[in-house]
């Protein structure tokens, strides 16, 4: 395999990750919570919300008190507090992340996510699965995938408006996979 | 031959800071104003989880800290405790005799049985200024020390929630007219504030107090001083109060606790000479009818217990921020 050096435009797999979401969510979109995971998902929720237009709560989610590398990368300044709106107990919670890395990032939100209750599905969603799970995370529906990067080459999201994908080296990255 | 603890001189820049990261907390001093608004910012954030209905976090689960208190007082113990319990940390809380410690020896003998209990963060009261400063130059290198007061040296985790306190409240600093009203001569509360108010860049820092409780060269600190309550308080954007030690009552410093209210007493009468909103601090326990009235400290203007909420946060900020350093893990 060769190392993938450009990345798709996040706008189209925007549009067909609402339509393929928008079909699970029709049945019962009250009984279901989309919640981003900041900063890159959240971003990502927010957009993919705007184009449901079904009555669906939206919430963040900020997983940093969650990490298990505080000692590796310290603290970091400015989290956002988490916002559950009506909380996750019996609902089917979409989590949405920008990037899939390891899968370190989303073990931690869904211990967040069950000190504030029982969901009774959680389900992911991410834009980029890059490949390189140190966990057995898969997601449930995935905008595109990206093979054999090294691991230190980063896949980070700008956003929030307008939101595209970048290659990086892992140096200087905020949202992303950096974890 | 018995060490004792030294005098708190300059502090070597890299025993607080490392890499621009907080290693230790001892006091204010040399700490930039970048640092000072990060531990603030990061209190921010912990401020919102406070105010969650899941208030406790992972981050320092499997971390122990011993809460070394060689004086008494339950309540910062207890904030910190709380603050630890929050980031789900394992607590020890050792109540120690200052007096057979106060010798660097017997300090160092207590600290080798700690670090042989595999503990990650002490947080230090002690009676003698120094003795954090001590502690942090002798301990083990993977463990952190936070100060929560020394003598009349310094309160830095104190000094921070009163600044977070009046961040909430007012914004900016630069633009505010700051008062420190009291005994600043032997208020490590005091000491602390100022630097942190002077670090911040506040408009103007005043202290007001009678001469026997000013200490020589305060002015030296970068702060305006006024003998005279009513001159002082005028048009003041936050009055910072101190507390009136039982011992200095009794002692040659002031005549008597009641000349000491009349003179320097704040009642409301003597706010209203402040901006018209200006809030009323007090790091606690306050002396009512000696240097606050009780119409004060349980008035509108008084954010006393916010300060007490906000110092669970801050002091959870600085916990997770010593303990985050990655050089202090690499041993």
């Amino acid at each position: 395999m060769t190392e993938t050096t450009t990345l798709p435009a996040v706008a189209p797999l925007l549009d067909a990750l609402a339509t393929r979401l928008h079909a699970e969510l029709t049945a019962a979109p009250e009984a279901a919570l989309l919640v981003g995971i900041h900063t890159g998902g959240a971003w990502l929720a927010a957009a993919l919300h705007r184009r449901l237009d079904l009555p669906v709560p939206l919430g963040t989610l900020d997983v940093s008190y969650y990490r298990d590398d505080l000692a590796q990368g310290g603290l970091r300044p400015r989290q956002q507090p988490s916002a559950l709106p009506g909380g996750v107990d019996g609902k089917t919670v979409w989590l949405i992340d920008d990037v899939l890395h390891t899968g370190r990032t989303v073990r931690a939100a869904l211990n967040e996510l069950f000190d504030f209750g029982r969901p009774a599905r959680v389900r992911l969603l991410v834009l980029v699965d890059r490949g390189g799970h140190e966990l057995p995370i898969r997601a449930d529906l995935v905008g595109t995938r990206v093979d054999a990067l090294p691991a230190q080459r980063r896949v980070r999201l700008h956003g929030p408006d307008p939101l595209h994908l970048e290659l990086g080296d892992g140096r200087s990255m905020r949202a992303g996979d950096t974890r | 031959m018995s060490t004792a603890i030294p005098r708190p001189g300059p502090l070597p820049g890299t025993l607080q800071v490392r890499d621009g990261q907080l290693r230790h907390l001892l006091t204010i001093e040399g700490l930039g104003r970048p640092l000072l608004e990060q531990i603030l910012d990061n209190a921010e954030s912990f401020a919102s989880l406070n105010e969650q209905g899941v208030k406790k976090v992972p981050l320092l689960r499997g971390k122990t800290i011993a809460n070394l208190f060689f004086e008494p007082s339950t309540r910062t113990r207890t904030t910190f405790e709380l603050a630890a319990k929050r980031l789900s940390a394992d607590v020890m809380n050792l109540t120690m005799s200052a007096s057979s410690t106060t010798k660097g020896e017997t300090l160092l003998d207590t600290l080798r049985n700690l670090e042989a209990m595999q503990c990650d963060l002490f947080i230090v009261r002690h009676a003698e200024a120094g003795a954090a400063h001590f502690i942090a130059r002798h301990v083990a290198p993977n463990i952190a020390v936070v100060n929560a007061g020394d003598g009349r040296h310094a309160h830095p985790t104190q000094a921070l929630l009163d600044m977070f306190t009046i961040r909430r409240h007012k914004g900016d600093l630069s633009s505010l007219r700051v008062a420190v009203v009291g005994d600043v001569l032997h208020s490590r509360v005091a000491r602390s504030d100022i630097h942190a108010l002077n670090t911040l860049a506040t408009g103007e820092v005043r202290v007001i107090g009678p001469r026997t409780l000013l200490p020589a060269g305060v002015e030296q600190l970068g702060v305006q001083v006024y003998h005279d309550m009513d001159k002082g308080l005028r048009d003041v954007d936050v009055v910072m109060m101190l507390r009136l030690q039982r011992e200095r009552m009794h002692g040659a410093f002031i005549p008597s606790e009641h000349e000491y209210f009349q003179r320097y007493g704040l009642t409301e009468e003597r706010l209203a000479l402040a901006a018209p909103d200006a809030i009323v601090m007090h790091p606690g326990p306050a002396n009512r009818g000696v240097e606050i009235t009780s119409e004060v400290a349980d008035g509108p203007r008084s954010v006393i217990l916010e300060q007490v909420t906000y110092g669970l946060s801050v002091r959870m900020a600085v916990m997770a921020m010593v303990m985050g350093v990655k050089d202090a893990f690499d041993t």
